[in-house]
C-alpha cells in the first residue's frame, strides 16, 4: 500500500440510496471512516442502519451512490477481486454466526486454511494467539452450542480478527448481553483498536456502549445521517430526533388526521 | 385473485426457481473446473465428507429396500406368469426391470428422503444465523463451498448406490425363484447376466446421475431461501424432499419414454 493511502478514508459512502422492492431504506448516505478510529454508527429499529451494514460488506449492491472500502468502489470489483479485498475487513456479525458445526478453534482457524498456505502448526499456533487476545484461551476444543452469548461474541470476534484485518466491523456487540458482560466487550474493542491499530465501525442501538467506546458517532434516523461529530457533541446535540433517541423519549409522530382514517379504513388515498 | 392470476404467478416462480437451481449446477461447474486456479479449490476433503453422508451412510438402508424390492417383484412375476406357464421369464424380467428401473428409483427415493431434507435444513438453518453472510465477508464463495462438494458426492454415490441395488434387487428375485422355482442360484444368476445388455444398466446408472443432479440442486435451493425461523425451515425442509422425489418420478418417466423407443 502507498503511504499515502494509510491516511485515506478507509471507508467512504457517498449518497447511498438503498431500498427492499418500493420501500427505500436509505435516504442519500454520507460516510467516512478514517485508519485508527472507532466509528460507532447508531440509529434506532428501521433507522436503516442494517442495510447500510450490509452494504459497507458488499452483500448488496446500491441503488444509487458509491460505497468504497480501502478507496476501490466495490460495486464495480469483479468477484475475484472483491474476494481479495474482504480478506482485509473482518466481520462480528450479531449472533456471531459462528459456524455450528466446527469447533471454536476450527472456526477461528477457517479463514486461515481457505486463504493462507500455511501448515497446521502454524495455524494452531495462531488461533490460540487470536483466542487469547479475545480472552477465550484454552476453549479452542469447545463447541459455539457450548459458549455463553459474551463467549460467542468473543469468539467470533478471534475469528474476525484472524487475517489480521485493518478494518473491522462489529452488528450490536452488546445485543442480548448483560451490562457487565457488554461492558467487557466493549473494553475488549478499545484494546483492539490500540494493540492492533484498526478501524473500527460498530452498528448498535445501545447508548452507554456507543458513548463509551465512540471517537466519533453517526446518528441514523429514518434513512438520513443526522449528525456525524465526536461523542461529547451528540450527546449536547439539541436537535429535536437526536433528544429522542438520547433521552428515550417516545418518538413524535406526525399527525395526519386523513391518513389516519385512511389506514383504519384501509382505504387507499384517493379511492 | 382469479385461477388465471394464480396461475401465471405460480408459473413465474417456478420459472424462477429453475433458473435459480440450474445457475447454482452452473456456478458448481465453475468451481470444481477453475477453483483450483483461482486458489478457491473444492476440497477433496468436504466431497469425501459429503460422500460418507450421503452415500455410505444411505448403503444399508438401499441394500435392505433393494433386496426387499426384488424378492416382491419375483414373487409378484411368478405369480402373474404362472398361468402362461412362463414362470422362468421371470428372470429377465427382474433383471431388466431392476437395472432399467427400480434400483435407480428406490435410491432416488432413499437419498431424496435422507439427504434432500438433510442439506436444505443445513444450509437454511445456516443462512439463517448469517453463517453464508458470514461466508461471503470472509471472501469465500457460498456455492464452491456448501453447494459443489455436496453436488459432487452426489453425483458420485448415486450411481454408486445403484450399482448396490442393482445387485441386491437381483439377489433378492434370485433368493425367491430358488425357493420356488427349481433354478439354483447360480443358474438364476447367469440366467440373468445372459439377458442384460451394458445399455440396460448404464440406462439405471443415466438416471441415477440424473437423480442425483436434481436432489442436490433443488435441496440447494431450497436451503438458501429459506426464511422465517424454525417454522420456515421445517416447511422449507418439507417442501424439498417432496420436490425432489416429485421431480425424480417425473424425471424417470420422461426418461423412460425416450429411452425405451
Amino acid at each position: 500500500m502507498s503511504p499515502q493511502a494509510s491516511t485515506e478514508a478507509l471507508v467512504q459512502v457517498r449518497g447511498l440510496v438503498a431500498g427492499y422492492g418500493d420501500r427505500v431504506v436509505l435516504h442519500g448516505v454520507d460516510l467516512d471512516v478514517v485508519p485508527g478510529e472507532i466509528r460507532v454508527i447508531m440509529g434506532g429499529s428501521g433507522s436503516g442502519k442494517s442495510t447500510l451494514l450490509r452494504h459497507l460488506l458488499g452483500l448488496r449492491r446500491p441503488r444509487q451512490g458509491r460505497v468504497a472500502l480501502f478507496g476501490e468502489d466495490i460495486a464495480r470489483l469483479d468477484e475475484a477481486a472483491l474476494d481479495r479485498l474482504r480478506q482485509r475487513i473482518g466481520v462480528s456479525f450479531q449472533g456471531g454466526a459462528l459456524f455450528n458445526s466446527m469447533t471454536v478453534g476450527e472456526n477461528v482457524a477457517f479463514p486461515l486454511r481457505e486463504h493462507t498456505a500455511l501448515d497446521d502448526r502454524t495455524i494452531g499456533i495462531m488461533v490460540r494467539m487470536k483466542l487469547e487476545v479475545v480472552g477465550l484461551g484454552g476453549c479452542e476444543h469447545l463447541m459455539p452450542s457450548q459458549l455463553s452469548g459474551g463467549m460467542i461474541k468473543r469468539a467470533a470476534l478471534a475469528r474476525a480478527i484472524a487475517m489480521d484485518p485493518q478494518l473491522l466491523f462489529f452488528d450490536e456487540p452488546s445485543a442480548g448481553l448483560d451490562p457487565v458482560v457488554s461492558a467487557g466487550l466493549d473494553e475488549l474493542i478499545l484494546q483492539l483498536r490500540d494493540s492492533l491499530g484498526v478501524a473500527i465501525v460498530v452498528v448498535t442501538h445501545e447508548l452507554e456502549s456507543a458513548f463509551a467506546i465512540a471517537d466519533s458517532i453517526t446518528v441514523l434516523d429514518q434513512g438520513e445521517v443526522l449528525l456525524t461529530d465526536t461523542a461529547a457533541a451528540v450527546r449536547a446535540s439539541s436537535h429535536p430526533r437526536i433528544r429522542a433517541l438520547l433521552d428515550r423519549t417516545v418518538a413524535v409522530r406526525d399527525l395526519d388526521d386523513d391518513a389516519y382514517v385512511r389506514r383504519l379504513t384501509g382505504m387507499e388515498p384517493g379511492s | 385473485m382469479t385461477m388465471a392470476v394464480r396461475l401465471l404467478r405460480q408459473t413465474t416462480a417456478f420459472v424462477e426457481e429453475s433458473g435459480y437451481a440450474a445457475a447454482l449446477f452452473i456456478e458448481s461447474l465453475y468451481w470444481l473446473l477453475v477453483g483450483p486456479r483461482r486458489r478457491q479449490p473444492v476440497r477433496l476433503r468436504a466431497v469425501v465428507a459429503e460422500m460418507r453422508e450421503v452415500g455410505v451412510r444411505a448403503a444399508p438402508i438401499v441394500a435392505l429396500l433393494a433386496l426387499a424390492n426384488g424378492i416382491m417383484m419375483a414373487l409378484q412375476g411368478i405369480y402373474t406368469l404362472k398361468d402362461f406357464g412362463a414362470e422362468s421369464e421371470v428372470i429377465p424380467m427382474v433383471a431388466l426391470s431392476v437395472t432399467r428401473e427400480f434400483a435407480a428409483l428406490i435410491v432416488g427415493i432413499v437419498v431424496a428422503g435422507r439427504s434432500g431434507s438433510a442439506i436444505a435444513a443445513r444450509i437454511g438453518s445456516m443462512a439463517m444465523a448469517q453463517e453464508i453472510d458470514a461466508l461471503r465477508v470472509m471472501g469465500i464463495n457460498p456455492v464452491r463451498y456448501l453447494v459443489a462438494p455436496v453436488l459432487l458426492a452426489l453425483m458420485i454415490m448415486v450411481p454408486l448406490l445403484t450399482v448396490l441395488a442393482d445387485a441386491m434387487a437381483m439377489l433378492g428375485g434370485g433368493l425367491l425363484c430358488s425357493l420356488q422355482l427349481p433354478v439354483t442360484l447360480y443358474a438364476y444368476f447367469s440366467g440373468s447376466f445372459a439377458e442384460l445388455a451394458l445399455s440396460d444398466v448404464a440406462q439405471g446408472l443415466a438416471k441415477a446421475l440424473v437423480f442425483a443432479i436434481l436432489i442436490g440442486l433443488i435441496a440447494c435451493s431450497n436451503g438458501f431461501t429459506a426464511r422465517g425461523g424454525a417454522t420456515g425451515l421445517g416447511r422449507q425442509t418439507t417442501r424439498s424432499v417432496v420436490l425432489c422425489i416429485a421431480a425424480i418420478v417425473i424425471s424417470d418417466v420422461v426418461f423412460t419414454f425416450f429411452l425405451s423407443r
